[in-house]
């Protein structure tokens, strides 16, 4: 389970510093072209991987529930 | 099929695909008249399409425990009501979001809007009536049997009546063409976005049905210990 949770981190960082270093970069990077959608898009994003990974953590419990009252 | 976890990924897949991709596919100009809140697509009108979905199994697990009674046709029943039933106020939330820009007011008793929350309110009744019979047999019975009943009424309020008359909402016409979406605003990149949206919404909606049912059946078997 906290592997998991390492991993998910892991990869969100990832995301955020791609993000960042582009606007860094770039300047007029992807972050701020077309009126800053992409902005945008960032935030449905992490709120999409926090909800799944919030879901899979429930899941993950109820499972647990499961096998202890077999 | 419901504890294997492929299908879990996919939802997560096709919703990420549905929230990068949505924001950046081509979308056509129609005249300038919804500009950019045509992505409106990818978020809302899949609301409505869940629930129909959710709420069709919530009716077919509820004419299954008619012909069979047990509680996982119940707990299933009444998780698949109210995951449906979410997703049905999150479409008339964001309607009302998406109307105030549009139509120039959240709110302007538009059949389609009046139906919905027609629709809505039969489905809070479910909840109030399961909520109010304390004896667990009669209370999954009498839920199932309105829940039929509740099923059906969707057809009137949102299928038929805003077809009988004038709609805001596209392509309602007098009785022409479907009140809800106007097929033809879409063209073939956006249906690229469209469909694996309404399936990943769906298939979220069955995930969290599913660990609800989990739930109550654990609660039960508590209970009952």
């Amino acid at each position: 389970m906290n592997k998991l949770k390492i991993i998910a981190l892991f990869f969100m960082n990832c995301f955020l510093c791609i993000t960042v270093k582009a606007q860094e970069t770039a300047g007029e990077g992807v972050m701020r072209s077309n009126g800053k959608i992409f902005v945008v898009m960032a935030v449905v994003v992490t709120i999409l991987i926090g909800l799944f990974l919030y879901l899979a953590s429930v899941d993950r419990k109820i499972t647990r529930l499961e096998k202890e009252n077999k | 099929m419901i504890r294997q976890r492929w299908w879990k990924i996919l939802s997560f897949l096709l919703l990420l695909y549905t929230c990068t991709y949505g924001f950046y596919v081509k979308v056509p100009r129609l005249d300038d008249r919804m500009q950019e809140s045509i992505r409106n697509f990818f978020f809302h009108v899949p609301m409505w399409f869940g629930m129909m979905i959710l709420l069709f199994v919530s009716v077919w697990y509820s004419v299954k425990y008619l012909r069979n009674p047990t509680i996982q046709n119940d707990s299933n029943a009444s998780a698949f009501a109210a995951t449906g039933t979410v997703f049905g106020m999150l479409g008339l939330i964001t309607g009302a979001i998406w109307a105030n820009y549009q139509w120039g007011s959240p709110w302007s008793g538009d059949p389609k809007q009046n139906g919905a929350a027609i629709a809505m309110l039969i489905y809070l009744a479910y909840f109030v009536l399961r909520g109010s019979i304390t004896d667990d047999v009669k209370k999954a019975r009498i839920g199932a049997v309105y829940n039929v009943f509740a099923f059906f009424m969707l057809f009137p309020t949102l299928w038929i009546l805003p077809r009988l008359t004038e709609s805001l909402h596209p392509g309602g016409e007098g009785s022409e063409g479907n009140p809800g979406i106007n097929g033809q605003d879409m063209d073939a990149h956006m249906r690229m976005v469209f469909y694996p949206a309404v399936l990943g919404w769906t298939l979220l909606g069955v995930w969290i049905s599913s660990i609800k049912t989990r739930y109550s059946l654990l609660a039960y078997q508590k209970m009952n210990a």
